[in-house]
């Protein structure tokens, strides 16, 4: 845990805290207020584009947990989401399970199914592990497709919409809460796994591997658990995408997703809660940003219009290739920049660049 | 008997220029360790070029192939200084992660420039058919075949033989003993970029005759890793019979067995060898393990 210059903890609660400083506090309430107040004054269109940022958090999180944290790179980030989405979509549909229930056991299974496709990362590293995630992306996505009596092929499931306390979560406004509330549960269990010691053998593991068995961490254990953990956030995502949409198409699972939420993770900074949920954000909202800005021109220039899904993919690329030659560390250490830069402000004193996010 | 013939004049033909991928990304894996998932669309972007300066321009066939290698050239060789170079010597997430992102850029690109639609137009290998016993084989599959091995083995000579190629190899081997040794690490990384993008775009040329120009080329960029690990990632002989292996694999399960399977095959090989054989068949036996 890093400690800023200047605080001194003298109670044991503020040593274990997460937020244990008022300026700390003070950003986390300005930041729930607005959670609060959002969904109140924004549109439908902003509900749902909201909805999207908080489903892709919880995947994004999932995903750091393996990649960011333990180093592990996986490109089966959509197969993962697509056996958490056809799970809970199948057992609600086939053998009427509660909602609820189903997407518990979408996690549980999603979380099963990663371990299995982590099994390689006992032999394979690096390269090797990322190859083999694709291998499993792209079988996973043959059987959506092909395997008919389950998945019911390229035909879409379609779901009845949740219903929590009575009330249906088949507005955006309703479902905004599920979807934040799952997603701050899910930093906040992750934030509080990453600095246990499972989270530090996480990153022994990633750092030095060799280091780690050395120092008594079961490597092939941990890589497993690794997995685990973050399939089992992926899960829940991909059933989050079923029930916030109510219906499972295999398009929204392809390899193009793993790749967008690798993006997010990278442009967000690896390793990194705040990062997964920046990172989430910017990639959610950059299409949709440049499509707004598509229609603003188009009475000017309307061939834009045709040229609008091209731009999303150049655009997309080129935010990737920035961050990873300008600031690897993503959006999550632009932020810590910004705030290390108005601590002593207004004098030119800078804290070092080692500060760990 | 007849049909598994022309099959095979198929799969070997496709796995030709899988192969030329293929190659494509072993010279650039070998020389720098970047894992290029951009290299399908290196061979879009040669469709696209010759496509460009044959039916849009209207240059002869001849000339029309030596511009598009210099384009193709010139544009690798600006992403290799602009976009690699910083990042030399970061983890291999952000390798795969900035290849992954110059295919979005290139393929947006080419999306914008020449739009969604196949194009056709007229190959420079001859259309007709070659009727060997009972088979009826499609002259252009058939001469496809001597094309794309005739550049690999430059390639495999080039690597054997010149001044650069030996470089490349003496870099891959040991870059520090390299570097000692006088040889100029930019300009390895240059050359081979150079040869990729050589490589892709003649596949790309010869798929535009085969198949057309339409942006699923791209598609063919995934395939390229089945080949290249059950080759061996370093080897180009494992490229080429990784991508015939790989071709002709796809093509008797999609005839024989059907159901899509030929789609997913060639990753279930790649998943059996990574459990055996992670180094392939003609690949280095050094993998890193844990």
């Amino acid at each position: 845990m890093s400690l800023d210059c200047g605080v001194f903890h003298t109670r044991y609660e503020a040593d274990m805290g997460l937020r244990p400083r008022p300026l700390q506090r003070l950003r986390l309430g300005i930041l729930a207020l607005f959670v609060l107040v959002f969904p109140f004054v924004a549109s439908p269109y902003w509900l749902d584009l909201a909805n999207q940022v908080a489903i892709a958090t919880v995947g994004a999180i999932g995903l750091n947990i393996l990649v960011g944290s333990t180093g592990q790179i996986s490109l089966g980030q959509g197969a993962f989401m697509a056996i958490g989405a056809y799970t809970a979509g199948l057992l609600t549909l086939n053998f009427g399970v509660p909602w609820g229930a189903s997407v518990f056991a979408a996690c549980l299974v999603t979380a099963a199914a990663g371990t299995f496709f982590g099994l390689p990362s006992l032999r394979l590293k690096g390269l090797y592990l990322a190859i083999a995630t694709l291998a499993a992306q792209e079988i996973v996505e043959w059987a959506m497709t092909n395997w008919t009596a389950v998945t019911g092929g390229t035909e879409a499931i379609v779901l009845p919409a949740p219903v929590l306390f009575g009330v249906r979560m088949n507005t955006g406004f309703n479902f905004y809460w599920l979807a934040v509330l799952t997603a701050a549960g899910t930093a906040l269990f992750a934030a509080n796994l990453l600095r246990s010691r499972i989270g530090r053998a996480f990153e022994a593991v990633r750092d030095q591997d060799v280091a780690a068995s050395v120092i008594g961490v079961d490597v092939f254990r941990t890589k497993l658990l690794a997995f685990a953990t973050s399939s089992f956030f992926v899960g829940l995502a991909g059933a989050m995408i079923a029930f916030h949409r109510n219906i499972v198409t295999w398009e929204r699972f392809t390899l193009s997703t793993s790749i967008v939420f690798l993006a997010m993770i990278i442009v967000g900074g690896l390793g990194s809660i705040r990062g997964s949920f920046l990172g989430a954000a910017l990639i959610t909202l950059l299409p949709a940003m440049i499509t707004n800005l598509g229609r603003a021109i188009q009475d000017t220039a309307p061939q834009v219009a045709s040229l609008l899904p091209y731009a999303q993919q150049a655009v997309f690329g080129i935010v990737i290739i920035l961050f990873l030659i300008f600031e690897p560390r993503g959006l999550s250490k632009l932020w810590e920049n910004l705030k290390d830069y108005f601590h002593v402000w207004p004098f030119a004193y800078r804290r070092g660049e080692s500060r760990a996010g | 008997m007849d049909i598994f013939l022309q099959l095979t004049v198929s799969g070997l033909s496709t796995g030709m220029i899988y192969a030329l991928a293929a190659a494509g990304f072993v010279v650039i894996y070998k020389a720098s360790d970047v894992i290029n998932f951009a290299q399908g669309d290196l061979l879009l972007l040669g469709t696209y070029l010759i496509f460009f300066s044959v039916a849009q321009v209207g240059l002869p066939w001849s000339l029309g192939v030596a511009v598009t290698l210099l384009l193709a050239v010139a544009v690798a060789l600006a992403v290799e200084r602009l976009v690699l170079r910083p990042l030399v010597g970061e983890p291999i997430i952000s390798m795969i992660m900035v290849t992954i992102g110059l295919s979005s850029v290139l393929r947006g690109v080419t999306g914008a420039i020449w739009g969604p639609n196949p194009r056709s137009f007229d190959s420079f290998l001859p259309a007709g058919d070659i009727v060997l016993g009972p088979a009826t084989l499609s002259a252009d599959r058939v001469l496809s075949i001597p094309i794309a091995l005739a550049v690999l083995a430059a390639l495999g000579l080039f690597f054997r033989h010149t001044r650069d190629g030996i470089a490349m190899r003496a870099i891959a081997d040991d870059q520090q003993a390299a570097l000692s040794m006088g040889i100029s690490i930019p300009r390895v990384f240059g050359v081979a970029w150079g040869l990729a993008a050589v490589s892709a775009a003649l596949g790309g040329i010869m798929l535009a005759g085969i198949v057309g120009v339409s942006p699923n080329v791209a598609s063919i960029g995934l395939r390229v890793f089945p080949a290249v690990i059950l080759g061996g990632l370093d080897s180009i002989a494992g490229a080429v019979l990784g991508g015939a292996v790989i071709g002709l694999l796809e093509v008797y399960v999609g005839f024989y067995v059907g159901h899509g399977l030929n789609l997913v095959v060639p990753y279930m090989v790649l998943v059996l060898v990574l459990m055996v054989r992670p180094y392939g068949l003609f690949g280095k036996e050094i993998i890193e393990r844990v």
